[in-house]
């Protein structure tokens, strides 16, 4: 005959209540586990939908997420001519944020050459961007339709296209126009910024004696141009030639000055590394204090009702029931309250995880893990339960 | 192996509580013998030692001079003999009454009288059957499923004397059975505990401090400040 479960079922009041304040402990940790794999997934998203085996970016960053990097964008021409690259394409990333129904809404914008890498993974109402400027790809998450407009820089720009799910390092949605479209709305200044610049250049030039009057011309054109070039691009990525060795095209680009050429394999580890290791640590540390609250729970519910108990296992004792008897009522009740509670706190997840704002990814594996943990946080729970148990005396079942 | 001639044995038992100032005597060089079938009584007022005995007895409380023999196997001889399984020999051989019922709460009438059956080794199914017979030998077949709480005084001691004869133990021990128990349903407990005791052949030591329950009985000792008068 099982007695802990005719116990918890004549006690069910307090078991259910303590399992249900469980199973939302333990579902805050399996949401707290399934956050830190979204952060990593979200994290990895936009440099896995770009699928480029080598990010070049400025010298000395690790660019283009983790650390700003701008490189011009014609060293496109260089990376592709070493090789074994089979394509290089550059590519612009920048954090924006608008005013959208009275709320500031933030989302990250790829520029991309329309002919080369990094554009949208996939296509889920619409079509790619076909025109050069004032178009839009956005991914789904920014709830936008086909046909909309949205004011960037000095542009309007149209939707013409809905990606999917991917979203920045930081969680955001993203949205893709093309370069020339993301440089300008990054670069490019309005008419009075570039007639103030123009003046504060033929001034400081107007200072210089030794320079004659074409000299003086000349190089304010030159200075002009270079200071409203929009030609600046935050990364260039390639992609290799089948059975080109990688090693060799990094060797070779890093060989140049100004650039630092960051293979895809060390790209997710600056990512995961440097970007997301605080929030692991954070999160690990807040699910080990929450299994810490489970396990003083379990211990303390179970504790105070082996303490209810005393008569009946001091009789249980003087009738000659074996210890494994009573060892088994206590550990069984331990382990059926984190087992259910783990259930509840997996349904819950289950049933919400979709809503959360942030990505959760359950990971079978982490889930697993969970699991065993919850079981020997509830044998641990039972032991010092069991240790009083084992210590009443049968003829405590003596007298009132 | 010769007939059993007693089903308890006590000589000279001498039971003292702590050490030195604060010693209590408790029960002096108490000496009786009980056959199986007979049913005696221990009598005597409060504190005078009757319930330290019967735990002697009962192998729940070590003796700290004297033998008991129970059943033909010697238990105590200057405190325990060494290696006996006491756990095992309680539920073998003992069955235990007390004053408050002292059924488990979260099992049912049936349940209570099982689970003795379940922890020697008795199947679940043929627990299930001896239970329920035995509670309908003592009139509690529409009282199976019912949890302690449910149950009279009178029907919750009944389950609880159904849980002591479940393993047909050779000695029944008895501490106070009646004295939460009204006249009629005191005397009705004593007089099942007669009629088990010859049906059973089992010896049954009743202890209680009620002159008026031991109607009918074979023996009785009279308990007073641990020492015992025949
Ligand atoms: N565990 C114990 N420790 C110390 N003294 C005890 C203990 N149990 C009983 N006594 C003492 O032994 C004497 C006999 O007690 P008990 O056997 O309970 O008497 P009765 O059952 O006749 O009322 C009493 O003086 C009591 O205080
Ligand atoms: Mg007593």
């Amino acid at each position: 005959m099982n007695l802990a479960i005719r116990d918890i079922r004549y006690h069910r009041g307090r078991f259910i209540l303590t399992t249900i304040g469980l199973g939302l402990l333990l579902g805050v940790v399996i949401s707290m586990g399934g956050i830190y794999r979204g952060l990593s997934a979200d994290a990895l998203a936009v440099l896995e939908s770009t699928r480029a085996d080598i990010w070049v970016v400025q010298q000395d960053t690790n660019g283009p997420f983790a650390e700003s990097s701008r490189i011009p964008e014609d060293s496109k021409y260089r990376i592709k001519s070493v090789p074994g690259v089979a394509e290089a394409s550059p590519l612009s990333f920048q954090t924006i944020q608008i005013e959208r129904q009275g709320k500031p809404f933030r989302f990250f914008l790829i520029g991309y050459d329309l002919n080369g890498l990094g554009g949208p993974s996939e296509i889920l109402a619409g079509r790619d961007i076909r025109q050069k400027h004032y178009e839009m790809v956005v991914g789904k998450s920014m709830k936008m339709g086909i046909g909309e407009k949205i004011h960037l820089g000095l542009h309007d720009y149209t939707i013409v296209g809905i990606t999917g799910k991917v979203v920045s390092s930081g969680g955001d949605a993203v949205a893709y126009v093309s370069l020339a479209d993301a440089q300008d709305i990054q670069f490019k200044k309005d008419n009075d910024a570039i007639r103030n610049d123009r003046e504060r250049i033929g001034d400081n030039l107007a200072g210089i004696r030794i320079l004659s009057p074409v000299q003086t011309k000349y190089l304010k054109q030159n200075i002009a141009a270079i200071s409203e070039s929009t030609h600046t691009v935050n990364t260039v990525v390639a992609r290799l030639m089948p059975g080109a060795n990688l090693h060799e095209v990094q060797e070779r680009i890093s060989r140049w000055n100004h650039f630092h050429p960051i293979s895809a394999e060390e790209q997710i580890r600056i990512m995961t590394k440097g970007m997301i290791e605080k929030a692991r640590m954070q999160i690990g540390l807040f699910r080990v204090i929450l299994l810490v609250i489970s396990a003083v729970i379990i211990s303390l519910i179970i504790y105070t009702s082996t303490i209810d108990k005393i008569k009946v296992i001091a009789t249980l004792k003087l009738i000659g029931a074996q210890n494994r008897v009573i060892i088994g009522m206590i550990l069984q009740q331990s382990l059926l309250m984190g087992v259910i509670a783990y259930f509840i706190g997996y349904g819950l997840i289950l049933l919400t995880y979709e809503k959360f704002p942030r990505r959760i990814v359950l990971e079978a594996f982490d889930l697993q893990v969970l699991f065993v943990i919850v079981i020997v946080i509830s044998m641990g729970s039972s032991f010092v339960g069991i240790r009083k148990a084992l210590k009443v005396e049968p003829a405590e079942a003596l007298g009132g | 192996m010769g007939e059993i001639k007693y089903a308890i044995e006590v000589e000279n038992l001498t039971k003292i509580y702590g050490k030195g100032v604060t010693a209590v005597t408790a029960i002096a060089d108490a000496t009786l013998q009980v056959k199986p079938g007979e049913l005696v009584a221990l009598l005597g007022p409060s504190g005078s030692g009757k319930t330290t005995l019967l735990t002697s007895i009962g192998l729940i409380n070590e003796p700290t001079h004297g033998k008991v023999v129970i059943d033909g196997t010697m238990v105590a001889d200057e405190g325990w003999v060494p290696g006996l399984d006491l756990k095992r020999l309680r539920r073998e051989k003992l069955g235990f009454i007390f004053q408050a019922h002292n059924l488990i709460p979260f099992l049912t009438a049936l349940e209570n009288v099982m689970i003795a059956l379940e922890i020697n080794h008795m199947t679940r199914k043929e627990a299930t059957v001896r239970a329920t017979e035995l509670l309908e030998s003592l009139n509690l077949g529409h009282r199976l499923y019912n949890y302690p709480s449910a149950l009279s005084g009178g029907e919750a001691q009944r389950v609880a004397i159904a849980r002591a004869m479940a393993n047909k133990p050779k000695v029944i021990l008895a501490d106070e059975p009646t004295a939460a128990l009204d006249t009629e349903n005191g005397k009705n407990v004593m007089a099942l505990l007669k009629k088990l005791a010859v049906e059973n052949n089992s010896a049954i030591l009743v202890v209680t401090h009620d002159h008026r329950m031991v109607e009918g009985f074979d023996r009785i000792f009279h308990v007073n400040d641990g020492r015992l008068v025949n």
